[in-house]
């Protein structure tokens, strides 16, 4: 039940993983919301500057006007304004939320950075990234034991905070298998996984908003020929300054 | 003031981690009784730490009736839901946007000023340095408007009790002092930061915190054994790291 006359916006990009978790989050509490494009990395609009002064970055969630900003403090946010409206996101618990918090910090701190850094690398540098990628998702197969309580998804039944967490970055690993060569959701390797991903992107409210990922490929590698770009441009810079006797070392 | 029914609580932590420091006074707050269990860190993880906190081995560590939780904040957000009653004052708010407010902040004091702060006291960089020094002082220049924009009166963060926020950064403020001994200055200078030098002065003199701070010229001493401790470790790894000369046949 959406609250009369409120309006909702969401500044974001269609293959940010961190803004699908809130389109996602919005859409299973059937909040309807305006979404705002950005054209990241080129043009930041002066909203996304104004909304989030500190970060310069999507997600924003505009609530009346209001900006809550970072993914997850935005998923907790959706949670407790729309309590109301389908299952919730967070646990009741609080040793069950605690968990959930835990594993949510762990995806984006120790999954998120080697993940992306697959597109940044190349050669034996991105096998040590497909590595620590792997690592964390063993360990997370294993949390998943622990949480799903029978159920599907870590949140059990229904869709919960890791399962958004986890689940925003189920079709970019797609596209960094293509990239990388690799199977990251190995059902040989992490078999529980490996079928909670498939269950993911079959419930409703996620399969309407995930992003294609022929465009996702597309973005993955013009990510990876901008990297290109800036490491020729500082390796040609270098080589010019030793070669220079005009400029000390 | 309440424990709980048989309520078992321990806290496996370090005097002077400032991470350990804010669940300290968040126990305080709430009056809840615990048991300190101290690590003998940078020095060696007992058998219990490496047990309750396989992913991460840090502290701090709560133990609720056994069950271990991780992360400072996740286990501050856990404090707040389990002793939730009258007698105890609230650590995060009750509105969902001040909530999320309180989280983004923290979040920031962790992932900017503490990072800066942390780098700042290890790096043998000069420029490096002076980089982080500055980083840590826009941090603190981004907390001095956020104690500004309230819009709640109060000597805290939190309005006139000790709220989230207060107890993220506050822990900061003893190792903010070491680091204003080492370089020479006062990151909570009341000409650059007024509203934050008074508000350090408050939370530093508040019940629940004084009996629990740890001494500043501890910390100055602490400081000197860390580094000893990480000059060991490289040397022993550069040792190591280094080809045995091969004896001439």
């Amino acid at each position: 039940m959406e609250k009369g006359g409120e309006v909702i916006k969401l500044i974001g990009t269609h293959s940010s993983p961190f803004v699908l978790r809130v389109k996602i989050a919005l859409n299973l509490k059937n909040v309807p919301f305006e979404f705002l494009i950005e054209y990241l990395p080129y043009k930041k609009t002066q909203l996304l500057l104004d909304s989030n002064p500190v970060h310069k970055k999507v997600p924003v969630l505009l609530h009346d006007g209001r900006a809550i900003c970072e993914s997850l403090i935005i998923l907790e946010y959706i949670d407790e304004t729309w309590a109301s409206c389908g299952a919730p996101i967070l646990p009741s618990d609080p040793y069950d939320r605690a968990i959930a918090r835990f594993w949510a910090a762990y995806i984006d701190e120790k999954l998120f950075p080697p993940f992306r850094a697959i597109l940044t690398t190349e050669g034996e540098e991105q096998k040590a990234k497909v590595g620590e990628v792997v690592a964390a998702l063993e360990m997370l197969e294993e949390g998943f034991g622990k949480c799903n309580k029978g159920g599907k998804f870590f949140g059990g039944q229904t869709i919960g905070l890791v399962d958004l967490v986890l689940g925003s970055l189920v079709s970019w690993m797609s596209v960094m298998d293509g990239l990388a060569e690799t199977q990251l959701l190995d059902p040989n390797k992490i078999p529980m996984l490996a079928a909670w991903a498939e269950d993911f992107c079959e419930v409703p409210a996620v399969k309407e908003v995930l992003p294609e990922i022929a465009k996702l490929v597309e973005v993955g590698k013009g990510i990876q020929a901008r990297e290109r770009a800036a490491a020729a441009a500082a390796s040609s810079a270098s080589v010019t300054a030793i070669g220079d006797p005009t400029v000390s070392s | 003031m309440e424990t709980g029914r048989g309520d078992e609580v321990k806290l496996i932590g370090m005097w002077a981690s400032p991470f350990v420091l804010r669940v300290k006074v968040a126990l305080n707050l709430k009056g809840v009784h615990y048991e300190s269990l101290e690590e003998d860190l940078p020095f060696g993880k007992s058998q219990l730490l490496l047990d309750s906190n396989p992913v991460h081995k840090k502290v701090p560590v709560l133990l609720h009736n056994g069950k271990p939780i991780c992360e400072s904040l996740i286990i501050l957000e856990y404090i707040d839901e389990v002793w939730a009653s009258a007698g105890a004052p609230a650590i995060l708010p009750s509105d969902p946007y001040d909530r999320a407010t309180a989280r983004f902040w923290a979040a920031y004091v962790d992932e900017k000023i503490f990072a800066s702060m942390k780098g700042a006291l290890i790096t043998e960089s000069d420029e490096k340095r002076k980089a982080l020094v500055e980083s840590t002082l826009v941090g603190l220049g981004s907390m001095e408007e956020a104690l500004d924009r309230r819009s709640k009166g109060g000597k805290f963060f939190g309005g006139e009790s000790i709220g989230f926020l207060d107890l993220a950064l506050g822990s900061l403020v003893g190792w903010l002092r070491v680091m204003g001994k080492a370089c020479g200055m006062n990151f909570l200078d009341p000409d650059r930061t007024p509203r934050l030098a008074g508000w350090a002065e408050s939370f530093c003199e508040a019940d629940p915190i004084k009996d629990v701070l740890p001494d500043t010229d501890k910390l100055v001493e602490f400081r000197k054994t860390l580094q000893a401790a990480m000059e060991a470790a490289s040397a022993a790894a550069a040792a190591a790291a280094t080809p045995a000369t091969p004896s001439t046949s």
